[in-house]
């Protein structure tokens, strides 16, 4: 790939409620190079977005704080700089785009207006050159009549069009990192795919490097290069996107892997939900924070938490079972049956 | 009033401009080719308010109460504190009040004259300034301080939060009217310093009103993408939080100014706003109150109904406009 454009270091942050401390990311690493892309999954409360968060360091302090790690952008430390310095590369080296186009919009101004905005935070121009730089990126992410639509509020804008209005705000700096956090989940199975492919466009033209955020494992499939599977909290197995879908290591993977609905297999197979609940943030259990829910726990498990084992290039699991015991393990599964042989 | 335009946005695909639903339908199919009509907040709340009459009513008390205000605003710098009036409103005419005790309305003075033979319309006329300026002047006050110290409050929340919330609730507990004449005794008499008690004092309703709204914008997607953007926090809380949060602000400045406009002719009344022999409508009540037990009720009748009636005004289209921005509200 090319140059790498982000490195984070077992980067951990915990929200101090009341009730208690709640480690919603403990200990996550990953690294990320021009125009890669790679998915982060996980089910609602894995700490995905608040990874995605604390890279921009959006995260709401109180009561959030990142409590460890470390994140190099370019080289340059991201956690060090003072929040005027990071303002400077929020949405000029780190963009982001939001789960829901409905209300990532302000609803009081024109779309013009906040793409221009944005540009003008950022760059030196003056109000009417932002603006046709907003119609430029209007046209530029497929809104069609983008002069007329510049000027529109975003209540006249469809669901699928406030999205690419969010892209084309989120493009506008040429940032080095767009981070989109679960952005088709809002939107119509028709649109998402549209969606997917202006930001992959975008991200060609561009050269960036993308964090998608979602637990939707099509996408990951569609669009990434490599995966990040968290589970409260913590990273469980990292991969290439081929990795991951053909020789998943750890079972929480296995678990997300068949739940998913699949054309090929045959028409009697039935989907297999991960049965249990996600872990309470707040009384994460010391060890494997899959405990109770994996079906294959050992001991150990319970006591600790696993260290990284390397299981291919740029393959990593955390995970107590034996590797044969694992692969054994996997085999029996019905859907891995076939992927195996 | 910013989350029920979303979920109103859920249309088609196709991303067309939304057509209001029945009213499009009804006013808009005989011509079809017209472009569909764009749905904007405003229109909205415009649309529902029209149907309620006595917000109409209240606007249209308001519309003639601020022509006639500005009208007098203007004269009276220009006729030398005469006002646009038909009689000078302070020139005495004893001939026109025989016995003392004024005359009673007649075709060249509709509102009769007071003890001194002064006109009472050209009085009551040139007061509408005072009261105007009353309700602008006071509430634009209090509403500046309240737009900056409540979105503060909400946006920071904590200690900051706590300290104006705190400050919020004394200026709600004492005594209101204690309140302004213990500024006006720091002040002094005078009817400029009556707009400063009032403005000083209406802070913390806008405050505590905004602070509410700021609470849940705040959280809202959009703020989020602006930080996400690089905005600073200013730029958040006054220009994406602050216009999103207004509303119910709107309802409140209409109510505010009828409560300031009272406010001042009870200043007046108590002999602490307007200094004679310049009319205002609650210093005109105050002088004329004991020539009422003398059977002259013209006197005060009539800057009391014109009190009342532009009160009435601003409180019932405030009610109309609270209403019509009301989501619950919304059919």
């Amino acid at each position: 790939m090319g140059e790498r454009l982000l490195e984070v270091k077992d980067l951990s942050t915990h929200f101090f409620t009341h009730v208690g401390v709640v480690k919603a990311v403990n200990g996550v690493s990953f690294t990320l190079d021009r125009e890669e892309t790679i998915g982060i999954v996980g089910e609602s409360g894995s700490g995905k977005t608040v990874a995605a968060l604390s890279v921009m360091r959006l995260v709401p302090d109180p009561p959030g704080k990142i409590v460890a790690g470390d994140v190099r952008l370019a080289g340059r430390d991201l956690l060090a700089l003072t929040e005027d310095e990071m303002r400077a590369v929020r949405g000029n080296d780190i963009a982001m785009i939001f789960q829901d186009p409905m209300t990532s919009l302000n609803p009081v101004f024109k779309v013009g207006d906040q793409i221009a905005e944005a540009i003008m935070l950022h760059q030196d121009k003056k109000k009417d050159e932002a603006w046709e730089m907003a119609a430029a990126l209007l046209e530029r992410v497929g809104i069609p009549d983008a002069k007329k639509r510049v000027n529109q509020y975003p209540f006249e804008f469809s669901g699928g069009m406030r999205q690419r209005a969010m892209i084309a705000m989120a493009i506008s700096c040429n940032p080095d990192i767009l981070i989109a956090d679960e952005p088709t989940t809002a939107l119509d199975v028709t649109i998402q795919a549209q969606i997917m492919d202006v930001i992959r466009e975008m991200q060609t033209q561009f050269r960036s490097g993308v964090i998608m955020i979602t637990h939707d494992l099509g996408v990951v499939a569609e669009i990434a290069d490599k995966v990040m599977v968290m589970y409260g909290g913590r990273t469980v197995e990292y991969g290439p996107v081929d990795a991951i879908y053909y020789d998943p290591h750890h079972p929480y993977t296995w678990g997300l892997l068949g739940s998913l609905p699949r054309l090929d297999l045959a028409e009697k197979h039935r989907l297999q939900p991960i049965k249990g609940q996600p872990p309470d943030l707040l009384l994460l259990p010391p060890g494997c924070p899959f405990v109770g829910r994996c079906a294959y726990e050992v001991p150990r498990c319970r006591g600790e938490w696993p260290p990284l084992e390397l299981v291919g290039p740029d393959h990593g699991v955390h995970c107590w079972i034996p590797v044969e015991r694992r692969l054994e393990m996997r085999a029996g599964l019905p859907r891995f049956k076939e992927w195996v042989a | 009033m910013a989350s029920d335009e979303h979920d109103r946005g859920r249309e088609p695909v196709t991303g067309l401009t939304e057509v209001e639903g029945a009213a499009a339908g009804a006013a808009v199919a005989a011509a079809p080719a017209a472009a569909p009509k764009v749905l904007s907040p405003w229109s909205d709340t415009w649309r529902r308010l029209k149907k309620n009459k006595l917000a109409l009513i209240g606007l249209g008390i308001i519309a003639v109460f601020i022509v006639v205000g500005i009208v007098q605003v203007i004269a009276y710098p220009l006729t030398d504190g005469r006002g646009l009036t038909p009689y000078d409103p302070n020139a005495e005419n004893y001939s026109l009040s025989p016995t003392g005790h004024g005359s009673s309305p007649s075709l060249s003075h509709p509102m009769g004259t007071d003890y001194l033979g002064r006109d009472i319309l050209s009085r009551a006329l040139v007061a509408t300034r005072i009261s105007l300026l009353v309700g602008v002047i006071a509430v634009a006050i209090g509403l500046i301080i309240g737009l900056i110290l409540g979105p503060i409050s909400g946006y920071y929340g904590g200690f900051v939060d706590t300290v104006i919330m705190r400050l919020a609730d004394i200026f709600f507990a004492y005594p209101y009217i204690l309140f302004v004449l213990l500024i006006m005794t720091v002040l002094g008499p005078g009817f400029v310093n009556v707009f400063l008690a009032i403005g000083i004092l209406g802070w913390a309703s806008f405050a505590r009103i905004v602070r509410g709204q700021v609470l849940s914008v705040k959280s809202m997607e959009y703020v989020e993408a602006a930080r996400a953007q690089g905005a600073s926090d200013l730029r958040i809380i006054f220009r994406h939080v602050l216009p999103n949060s207004m509303a119910p602000v709107y309802v409140t400045i209409a109510m505010s100014v009828g409560g300031a406009i009272v406010t001042e002719a009870a200043m007046s009344f108590l002999g602490i706003g307007v200094q004679p022999p310049n009319a205002s409508w609650g210093k005109m009540i105050s002088d004329y109150l004991n020539y009422l037990f003398a059977g002259s009720w013209w006197m005060v009748l009539f800057p009391s109904v014109l009190l009342t009636v532009t009160v009435f005004g601003f409180i019932s289209f405030g009610n109309g406009l609270r209403d019509a921005t009301d989501p619950r509200l919304k059919e």
